[in-house]
């Protein structure tokens, strides 16, 4: 019986104030067909950027007299190292074949390998990789670096290239944070006040309920329910309208560029059920908070 | 019913709108506040409705101390008391029915005993033909009768009406005066606050006056006519006002 009750005194309340609760659909409509596109593209941001800092690698070289025995130990030591996540090794053998095909004629001219077995490393966290070079060749009192094993001969990480690409892809990303977290709570305000605008013109209204009698959550439940319906209709729309876009345009573009389709987007389902729920809950909870001040009878 | 005892209301340091005010009104009684405006009248409403909080003093109702009321249960002291206000405070949206109708939704109350008690309410206040208009297509006294069926309709066993018909032409005061004498003849017990000096002359019912928030005066009418009919009350009235 009540929550019948509420729920016809609700769409009472919206029939009845159609321009405010059309003003405050139209506003959850634009926010979550903005976020619905700005979410997606954040994602494919960071992801690109990640990717870029997946490159961070550093080279372990050996000594050139280096012995099986020590590239298995080394190859241990280094497997054993947690902030390494991938140690790749490549042999005298394949460096001097790699590099022959890129420079024959230097090759030739210099006859034999003077090319050291290398341990490529890959460290689980890019912003690590000062740390594994520290950890792997510690600086020495005089200036220069000792090493941890005595048959590694030098710990490179191509300082400049690593701190470009850390410098700016964190950059990328905080950006990117930043203007999410922006958007976020603007969409939030955005709705909020519309709704107190639509409630402010019915407080005397909520006045007049509390001066029968009417306990504070037999005035809200229908406000609340507005929100609630006020959201729905609002992000549904939105997301029909998102669908369309990415049926119409975003697929099929999605074959040429890697980037859309990169596999940390956000897939579909997941991100309209998420605009969904946000848009129900902040028009629901905006509804219900703005009333608050209102109710103070 | 109602005690008030040395009740004093400040808005600000230095001003005070009821100023050490107390009385007592028994049940059934029928009792006018009167004053100018400013002397104190809408204040005292307010603090029984406990929409504000005096500043010192104690109010009771039904034995009640006001004060020991917590915020979450003034609603449903509110319930116990019908409240009539000048301006009507009718929803807007709703038709007459529905308005009386809410004060029993409020309460609980199903959908049977509203098909029960609305239909009656609004006959006993002549508004059988205006159910399902709109306070916005009512006249003034329509409205007024409409704010008294809501008041009246969970028969409560005090109704308090704040200037119930300052808005009202004299032939439509006498008939909303008339409305509330009849239910205080079911044994409610009425306050009403006015500045209308001349009806509460021609009624001749118990007055208390303020002035600059003290009371002045509070008499029983000589010639106080308690076993009058409704009808004798409203001939009454209406050779006086001759």
């Amino acid at each position: 019986m009540k929550p019948v009750f509420f729920l016809r005194e609700a769409l009472r309340a919206l029939k009845r104030n159609a321009i405010p609760s059309f003003a405050a659909m139209a506003t959850v409509l634009v926010t979550v067909l903005v976020l619905g596109v700005f979410i997606p593209v954040v994602q494919a941001t960071t992801g690109a950027a990640n990717e870029v800092r997946g490159k961070v690698i550093a080279d372990v070289y050996l000594k050139t007299d280096a012995k099986r025995a020590d590239i298995e130990r080394v190859d241990r030591l280094l497997k054993s190292e947690p902030m390494i996540s991938k140690v790749e090794f490549i042999s005298k053998d394949q460096a001097y074949k790699a590099e022959r095909e890129r420079n024959p004629k230097a090759y030739e001219l210099l006859g034999s390998n003077p090319l050291p077995d290398t341990f490529r490393i890959t460290p689980g966290n890019p912003d690590d990789i000062g740390k594994i070079r520290d950890a792997l060749a510690p600086s020495a009192p005089g200036g220069g670096r000792t090493v941890v094993d005595p048959a590694i001969d030098e710990v490179r990480n191509r300082e400049e290239d690593t701190n470009k690409i850390l410098a700016v892809t964190n950059v990328v990303k905080i950006t990117m944070a930043l203007l999410a977290g922006l958007l976020g709570i603007a969409s939030m305000l955005l709705i909020a006040n519309t709704i107190r605008l639509s409630l402010y013109a019915r407080r005397r209204e909520v006045e007049v309920m509390k001066l029968v009698g009417a306990t504070d959550w037999f005035i809200r439940w229908p406000f609340v329910l507005e929100g609630v319906i006020v959201g729905l209709f609002g992000g549904v729309v939105a997301i029909l309208l998102l669908a369309v876009v990415k049926i119409a345009v975003v697929d099929p573009l999605a074959a040429d560029f890697a980037l859309i389709a990169a596999p940390e987007t956000i897939d579909f389902p997941l991100l309209i059920g998420l605009l969904l729920v946000a848009a129900v809950s902040v028009s629901a909870l905006g509804s219900g908070l703005s009333l608050r001040k209102f109710l103070r009878v | 019913m109602i005690s008030f005892s040395g009740v004093e209301k400040r808005y600000s340091a230095t001003d005070a709108a009821l100023d050490g005010v107390s009385f007592d009104i028994f049940p059934g009684e029928f009792v006018f506040l009167v004053g100018h405006s400013g002397s104190g009248k809408s204040t005292a409403m307010k603090l029984l409705i406990k929409e504000l909080e005096p500043t010192a003093g104690e109010i009771r109702v039904a034995g009640r101390d006001l004060a020991k009321i917590p915020r979450p249960r003034v609603p449903y002291y509110r319930r116990n008391l019908g409240v009539i206000f000048q301006d009507y405070k009718l929803l807007p949206n709703r038709t007459v029915y529905e308005n009386v109708a809410y004060a029993l939704q409020v309460t609980g109350g199903g959908r049977r005993e509203i098909r029960d008690k609305v239909p009656d309410i609004l006959r006993l206040t002549g508004l059988s033909t205006k159910l399902h208009n709109y306070p916005d297509q009512l006249s003034g006294g329509e409205q007024q009768r409409v704010a008294i069926a809501r008041a009246f309709v969970n028969h409560p066993p005090l109704l308090i009406a704040d200037e119930p018909t300052g808005n009202l032409d004299p032939e439509t005061s006498i008939g909303i005066m008339q409305l509330l004498y009849r239910i205080n003849q079911t044994g409610t017990t009425v306050l009403v606050a006015t500045h209308d000096v001349a009806m509460v002359d021609k009624m001749r019912r118990r007055v208390i006056e303020l002035a600059d928030g003290r009371k002045i005066r509070d008499e029983q009418s000589a010639a106080y006519a308690a076993a009058e009919s409704t009808r004798e009350f409203a001939v009454r009235m209406r050779s006086a006002q001759g």
